[in-house]
């Protein structure tokens, strides 16, 4: 677990898992799309990890860079431990009902650059026989609702596909973690009235992330309640469900 | 983005409406500002220089980034939303300690510039922002400072202490200092009185860089002023550490309808604190010495939903001894006590911040539960002692002194309104301005 990679470093969520690994002496190369936001957060993880951390700006919507960006990250870490996915936006849900080319977009960001990302690290260290792959989904990606339906597609395709790969890979020491949160108060949800007790800390999900990989887990809720939650949301008939506005 | 909450502060009063704007980047520009703003740090001022009613707080959490550190020289460069705390773990392994920290670890960099705060080594270090060795101010009309003691020094002199009203800070240097040892020589001594506070303090004070005392505001007459006297220094290279047993917090889970500090459990705990047999001399973990009440997570809620009142005052050292004395007894004699009571001598050292509040003198810190006009009368009988005797009152725990009480603490205010920023205010600022 001492070489990290992660996709989408600019992340609150991301930030904070960085930081936990830091603290353990990780070595990082950090890519994000803004160079500038990307650069105070190596610097601060220099700081705190007393390594040198690799980082490189790119938009991950550019899937045909993405086999070049993963061939730098081995070669400057001398090999990649665990890669971390984590970009992502929440698009706007009622322009995207007027415009398919917005929700192909949101799709393209949240789906399928994660599926190319995925792919490729997964059969390269497939190669080397070990490797974990973490990526972020999303409680919204389990049923398709009114409110964020673009976004939960999204999210649900990636949970599908790592599942997917997750079996292809399974006894081969190569290990596929869905990390689903619930609502975290982070840049993404600046939008959002953050009062009640179903609002988590990046922090919080942060340390869950870090346990998931240690311990090797599959799929994880975090905060945990989020798993009885959508255990319960799962089970409503889709006549019912239908007429809701969860 | 548009959400109304209530933050509190440290004393849980006043409670007001105010929208929480939350910073992410210290590059990005301020929010549009539709109302007047205030910068949050973590809201452990006790009254209101850290409140906004009805207006807009720029919360600088998020700023929390580390930008440079330098074990060699001991110079750090953060984010002025970085904690205390959060230095502190990053620097105490590496031999390095705070040149100067308040009696709170969670604090923020730039809460503690603003109050320009002070810990129990002032008579040796000085105030916080003696250490500070630049900042950036940026202000609303887009402007960024770099100030420091040689670099816009009027913007250096007027935002440390400004209590926020000149913009926001958004990066911080500070010098460090070496440290051999994370562990503290603490010595503890009881004294019966005020004349025997001061004979230990002169002797002390030589001694130990680190000197502060808790006296038991609930005794009169011959124990007026008795207590125990704390001093300590960083422990030398190779002392023999005590194995480690790992100190848990404690939170305190809800806040009860009334307040659980009364008369009764005052004279009680001051009692048990006054005679509860401690070692004269030991080696104590740093947090335990310089922060005793962080292991208790939000302990001001035990004063209950009305909150609490601090008061912090600084006397100079000429009437030092009598308007002393004076306090103690209105105290004693209002029935109020207080459970908290600690007294330091400030040294000569300050950092040229206009409204700065460390100054040569004894100060005190009381703290008060919220009775409402009574503990408000009470107060204002402190602070004609304190007027009388050209003291002063600290606004970073203040949320009732009067305006010209105010004015007549910080004669330099009026100089200071020349470097507000138009678009910032805060409660405090409006309440101490309106009369
Ligand atoms: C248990 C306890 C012990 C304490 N002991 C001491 C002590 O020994 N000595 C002492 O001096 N104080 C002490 N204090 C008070 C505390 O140190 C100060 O109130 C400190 O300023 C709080 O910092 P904060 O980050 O919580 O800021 P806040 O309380 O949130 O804000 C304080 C002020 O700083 C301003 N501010 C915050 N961030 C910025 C920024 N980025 N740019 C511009 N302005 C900003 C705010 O506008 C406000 O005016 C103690 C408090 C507690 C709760
Ligand atoms: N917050 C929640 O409530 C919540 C809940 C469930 C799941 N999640 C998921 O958690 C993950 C992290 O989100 P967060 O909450 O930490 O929000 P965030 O801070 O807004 O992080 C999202 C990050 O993704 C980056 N990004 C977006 N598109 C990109 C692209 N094409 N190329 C490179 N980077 C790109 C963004 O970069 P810029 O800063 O440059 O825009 C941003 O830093 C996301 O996958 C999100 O969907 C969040």
């Amino acid at each position: 677990m001492r070489n990290i990679l992660i996709l989408g470093a600019t992340s609150a969520i991301a930030e904070a898992t960085a930081r936990r690994f830091a603290a353990a002496g990780a070595r990082f190369y950090l890519v994000g799309r803004n160079a500038d936001k990307l650069a105070a957060i190596a610097h601060d993880l220099e700081i705190r990890s007393s390594q040198a951390v690799y980082s490189e700006s790119l938009d991950l919507d550019l899937l045909d860079q993405h086999p070049a960006l993963l061939s730098r990250a081995e070669k400057a870490l001398g090999g990649i431990d665990v890669a971390l996915i984590a970009h992502g936006v929440l698009p706007d849900q009622q322009a995207c009902q007027q415009s398919v080319p917005m929700t192909l977009a949101a799709i393209h960001t949240n789906a399928l650059s994660v599926i190319s990302l995925a792919t490729l690290l997964a059969n390269s260290f497939e190669t080397r026989g070990q490797g974990v792959v973490v990526a972020i989904g999303s409680v919204a990606g389990d049923r398709g609702r009114a409110s964020n339906y673009v976004y939960g597609a999204a999210k649900g395709m990636v949970g599908l596909f790592l599942q997917g790969l997750r079996n292809r890979l399974a006894g081969k020491n190569i290990q596929i973690v869905t990390i689903k949160p619930g609502f975290v108060d982070t840049p993404m949800t600046a939008a959002f009235e953050k009062k009640g007790l179903l609002w988590a800390q990046p922090d919080q999900i942060a340390q869950g992330i870090v346990t998931a990989v240690e311990r090797r887990r599959d799929v994880i809720y975090l905060p945990w309640f989020w798993r009885w939650i959508m255990l319960v949301i799962l089970h409503i008939p889709e006549g019912i469900f239908k007429r809701t506005k969860l | 983005m548009t959400r109304r909450t209530s933050p509190t502060s440290w004393g849980l009063y006043p409670s007001i409406q105010q929208r929480n704007l939350p910073l992410h980047q210290v590059a990005d520009p301020l929010p549009t500002l539709a109302e007047p703003v205030l910068a949050f740090g973590n809201g452990r001022s006790y009254g209101d220089v850290c409140l906004n009613e009805d207006g807009d707080v720029l919360l600088t959490r998020g700023l929390d980034r580390f930008i440079a550190f330098d074990p060699a020289t001991g110079i750090l460069r953060a984010e002025a939303g970085v904690l205390l705390s959060e230095i502190l773990a990053l620097v105490v392994p590496q031999g390095w300690f705070l040149a100067v920290t308040p009696g709170t670890q969670f604090v923020t960099l730039g809460g503690a510039i603003a109050n320009d705060v002070h810990g129990k080594n002032h008579h040796v270090a000085g105030s916080f922002a003696e250490h500070v060795r630049a900042f950036e101010l940026l202000r609303s009309d887009g402007t960024r400072l770099c100030c420091g003691p040689e670099q816009n020094e009027t913007w250096f002199r007027a935002t440390v202490g400004g209590l926020g009203l000149t913009g926001l800070i958004t990066w911080v240097e500070i010098q460090l200092q070496r440290i051999a040892n994370p562990w503290i020589v603490a010595e503890n001594r009881r004294f019966s009185n005020l004349d025997e506070f001061f004979a230990l303090n002169d002797d002390y004070e030589a001694r130990y860089p680190y000197t502060v005392s808790w006296i038991d505001c609930a005794t009169a007459g011959r124990t007026l002023g008795r207590g125990i006297y704390m001093a300590g220094t960083h422990a030398p290279p190779g002392a023999l550490i005590p194995a480690a047993s790992p100190r848990r917090s404690l939170t305190i889970p809800l806040t009860p309808p009334i307040s659980l500090v009364n008369t009764l459990s005052v004279r009680g705990f001051n009692w048990l604190y006054y005679h509860l047999p401690r070692p004269t001399r030991a080696l104590t973990p740093y947090p335990a010495f310089f922060y005793p009440l962080d292991h208790l997570l939000e302990w001001n809620r035990l004063y209950g939903r009305r909150g609490f009142f601090q008061y912090q005052c600084v006397i100079p050292p000429a009437s030092a001894h009598e308007a002393l004395r004076e306090i103690l007894s209105r105290i004693a004699a209002s029935g109020q006590g207080s459970m908290l009571a600690v007294l330091k001598r400030f040294g000569t050292r300050t950092s040229g911040g206009l409204l700065s509040f460390p100054r040569p003198g004894v100060t005190l810190a009381l703290d008060f539960p919220n009775l409402g006009q009574k503990t408000r009368a009470l107060l204002d009988r402190l602070d004609e002692v304190i007027r009388q005797a050209d003291g002063a009152v600290y606004p970073a725990k203040d949320a009732r002194m009067h305006g010209d009480s105010f004015r007549h603490y910080f004669p330099q205010w009026s100089q200071f309104t020349h470097f507000i920023d138009p678009h910032f205010s805060s409660s405090f600022w409006r309440r101490v301005m309106a009369e």
